[in-house]
């Protein structure tokens, strides 16, 4: 059910009740969503409950317009998103993601901690292998050197990663229905279960898109 | 007459605009001297009695070469900013920094005798285009809507509405100026797609991707750079002829020219001239009269022009690829190419657009206007809207991430560029002392991993936490970025509920209390000021039309009126005298007055035109004639305003 934004017999502004970006939207908890259905939907509650709207309005009208309208669009910019929108379900059910951020991993760089990484197991020998090319390539680099060969040897891995990247994101949606169909049937036991390899497919997501972003850095 | 115009304002680095929406389109509401562009330029100057006075716009520019201290240009340049980020502007602009300044404050600039803020100086110019359009309108105006470049940064943001509170405005808004733009010229075209508007201006750059549909624009992605225009050509220009003027010159002037403030004001005029004129021509020349009765003259060709400023132009290549990347679109996926602000004149500039978005630009608006022409849309819209404008949305997004200092000087970001705004973000604290009540949050923006390379926004510190075992307080903290792309904080203690108190130190800008005590008076007295000007401006209309008259009873035309006609004049006039002269402060009397003896030497202009037009060739020879200040003169054009 989607939640009161408006009075019922007067139609003006409400102030806003938590609620989760879904129920916002009336859309059920699922992940498999109709974005052309949302961006409607979003344009829509937009014309109504954007301060714009309210250039004339009293002070509390105002003040609770601000406050729906961030909520609004803070409700469409993550669920419009597929990965924003997983992650979000995930930390609704509670559960929370490792931090494979580019900000993590600074933070850890900065305060000597060491960052809690996960290397997925089939990704062991590449990154191994990987990590020592794009040290060479950095030492290299230092010293003005240029070995087409390494490069080549990187790009081929980066082109390999792409590859995994794209095979991860299907995976992602074969389980995006998997947890659709848990949500429909109330079985409660599977959705714990789907959440559980939902985690791991983006945890091993976000670390071959770092790679990526490592492999990118190094070759600019 | 009604008090609720809501004006658009384009605060431009260059020149200044005000403009409303007249039925279905928006227009621009010319000054005294009926031009549309005031010039951001204010003057300070003495009067005969030695007192200050402070003229803006047009009848500032003069100042400018005659006493450079005691005129400045391009305040947007300052706004929002500390001395230490300055230093660049110091070096290429001549704002003189107040010799008093101390750290922690924000910064003043010498003009004259006095020292002003940026946000003061600007607010005398929104003051000049606010009493433009009172005069237009016959009406006090306080509402307005203000635009700011996109990539304006919260402090700089924050000094814009600063001084529109100091000039005496409610700001409703500040809207972006390429959103501005789009509004502007999505009016009539009803259309759906994807546009670019590429705004390359006086002082700043601004690149913005919108999707178009149905009446809403939704901002996709901006970025721009808030120190790139025109500016920084005129100031490339003006070392290419310093250099030439020590060549050619050295031992008249020596190394002292580049320090002759009125030989650098000169030589600025004669390269913004030449600018100008390489849109439209191959080549210009610069002809300046140095102080000490020199000269330099130089002719600069097209070719010459363009491999100097290929460096500035360069620079809006950057802006445009990550604006294009993070709306993740191609060149080819653009459907209209917009051009905004003066600097996008010039033909290179355009072909560079061109090739970079794969279209050809729109270059049927006046670049100069159509920022302003927006605002009045968006403020039609806020006034409560009309048939035009009932469908429209301004979806906008905040240009720079917002992020907090975490452990290590690291930015953690909270909301990210290109957020839709109203944007928020919810953080929680807790203390690391037992018995602690207060916390420290320093608020950044930028884009920048390391907190010392963003842009410090404010320190919060949130007070009055219940005293409680470390740890135990949860501190929630909401920090919204509202629809003017401006950051508001809140706090509350949930074990509690109570809320906390945020003591806000804004690392730039003026606090709450400096802006009250900078007020122009005439906020304080907005309707009486209005009124004070109003009865000055009808005297003077007054003493006007008594010239006129008294100068039209000379001509021939006088004698040709009847007996009647020149009785009810006589007393007309006598009528007009008594109640320009009197102590009442009621300007409809003077108004109705000048009305009435208007009415009454209709008969008497129409003669004396007669007579003009008999003595004088048509047209221009009109001038003069006995018709210079006529009885029809309506609108005598006022001297600048003075304080």
């Amino acid at each position: 059910m989607r939640a009161v934004h408006f009075c019922s017999s007067c139609g003006k502004v409400q102030p806003p009740i938590p609620v989760d970006y879904f129920t916002f939207f009336g859309f059920p908890r699922k992940l498999n969503l109709d974005t052309a259905a949302l961006e409607k939907e979003f344009y829509a509650l937009s014309r109504k409950l954007h301060p714009d709207v309210f250039g004339q309005a009293d002070t509390r009208e105002r003040a609770w317009s601000l406050e729906q309208s961030s909520m609004l669009n803070d409700a469409y910019r993550t669920l419009k998103d597929p990965i924003k929108r997983t992650e979000y379900l995930l930390r609704l059910e509670g559960i929370e993601l490792e931090e494979q951020s580019k900000q993590a991993t600074e933070k850890a760089r900065a305060t000597g901690e060491l960052k809690k990484q996960v290397v997925p197991p089939d990704l062991l020998e590449e990154v191994f292998e990987l990590n020592m090319h794009l040290e060479e390539l950095r030492m290299q680099k230092k010293m003005g050197e240029d070995d087409p060969a390494l490069l080549e040897e990187i790009g081929k891995a980066k082109i390999s990663l792409e590859g995994k990247y794209d095979v991860l994101f299907s995976e992602l949606k074969t389980e995006w229905n998997k947890w659709d169909k848990a949500v429909d049937s109330g079985a409660e036991a599977d959705k714990r279960k789907v959440l559980d390899r939902i985690l791991d497919v983006l945890n091993r997501r976000n670390y071959v898109r770092n790679l990526v972003r490592d492999v990118n850095e190094a070759m600019e | 007459m009604s008090s609720d115009y809501i004006v658009g304002i384009d605060l431009g680095t260059t020149n200044s605009l005000v403009a409303y929406m007249q039925g279905d389109s928006p227009v621009v509401i010319p000054g005294e001297d009926g031009l549309n562009l005031v010039p951001s330029v204010v003057a300070l100057t003495l009067d005969e009695n030695e007192n200050n006075q402070i003229i803006v716009g047009n009848a500032a520019r003069k100042y400018l070469i005659e006493t450079p201290e005691r005129a400045v240009y391009s305040i947007k340049r300052l706004m929002g900013r500390g001395v230490e980020d300055i230093q660049d502007e110091l070096k290429l602009f001549p704002f003189k920094l107040a010799e008093d300044l101390h750290a922690e404050e924000v910064l003043r600039i010498k003009i004259g005798e006095r020292t002003y803020t940026p946000p003061e100086i600007s607010a005398l110019i929104l003051r000049q285009l606010k009493r433009n359009a009172e005069r237009f309108f016959a009406a006090p105006v306080t509402q307005a809507v203000i635009t700011v470049p996109a990539y304006f940064n919260d402090a700089q943001r924050q000094a814009t509405k600063d001084a529109g509170r100091i000039a005496g405005l409610n700001v409703l808004r500040l809207v972006n100026e390429p959103t501005a733009a789009s509004l502007a010229y999505g009016l009539d075209k009803k259309k759906n797609g994807i546009i670019v508007v590429y705004d390359l201006g006086g002082g700043t750059f601004d690149i913005s991707i919108l999707k178009l549909h149905d009446g809403i624009f939704e901002v996709i992605s901006t970025n721009g750079d808030t120190h790139l225009g025109g500016d920084d050509i005129d100031n490339l220009l003006i070392a290419v002829a310093l250099d030439d003027i020590r060549g050619e010159h050295g031992l008249e002037f020596g190394i002292d020219v580049r320090r002759n403030g009125e030989a650098v004001a000169r030589i600025r005029k004669a390269v913004i001239e030449a600018k100008i004129a390489l849109s439209s021509q191959p080549t210009a020349k610069l002809d300046v009269d140095l102080p000490g009765g020199k000269k330099y003259q130089r002719e600069i060709s097209l070719e010459v022009f363009e491999q100097i400023v290929q460096p500035i132009i360069d620079r809006t290549v950057g802006p445009c690829k990550q604006a294009l990347k993070d709306a993740g679109l191609k060149p080819g996926q653009i459907d209209e190419v917009v051009l905004v602000g003066g600097s996008t004149r010039i033909p290179k500039v355009r072909r560079l657009v061109q090739e970079l978005f794969g279209r050809e630009p729109h270059t049927d608006l006046n670049p100069d206007e159509v920022v302003a022409l927006g605002a009045a849309v968006q403020a039609n819209i806020l006034g409560g809207g009309s048939e035009i404008t009932k469908e429209m949305l301004l979806l906008d997004v905040t240009p720079l991430s917002l992020g907090i200092e975490v452990a290590g000087g690291v930015t953690d970001k909270i909301i990210l560029r290109n957020s839709t705004v109203p944007a928020s973000a919810t953080q929680y604290y807790t203390t690391q002392v037992d018995g602690q009540t207060n916390v420290a949050i320093h608020v950044l923006q930028g884009e920048r991993e390391l907190a010392r390379d963003c842009r410090s926004l404010a320190r919060f510190d949130l007070k009055g936490i219940p005293p409680m075992v470390a740890g135990m307080p949860r501190i929630e903290v909401k920090f919204l970025i509202d629809a003017n792309g401006i950051l508001r904080v809140s706090a509350r203690e949930q074990r509690s509920g109570k809320e906390a108190e945020i003591d806000v130190q804004p690392t730039y800008g003026l606090t709450d209390e400096q802006v009250e005590n900078m007020l122009l008076e005439s906020f304080d007295y907005a309707e009486e000021d209005f009124r004070q000007r109003q009865i000055i401006e009808a005297r003077r209309e007054a003493e006007t039309i008594l010239t006129a008259l008294a100068k039209g009873k000379k001509n021939r035309a006088w004698q040709e009126l009847t007996n009647e006609e020149r009785r009810k004049v006589d007393t007309l006039e006598k009528t007009l005298i008594a109640v320009k002269d009197g102590d009442g402060d009621d300007y409809h009397a003077i108004r109705e007055a000048i009305d009435a003896l208007n009415q009454a030497t209709m008969h008497l202009a129409e003669l004396m035109m007669d007579t003009a037009v008999t003595t004088a060739l048509k047209g221009k020879a009109m001038d003069d004639t006995d018709m210079e200040d006529g009885p029809q003169a309506g609108h005598p054009v006022a001297k600048a305003d003075f304080e």
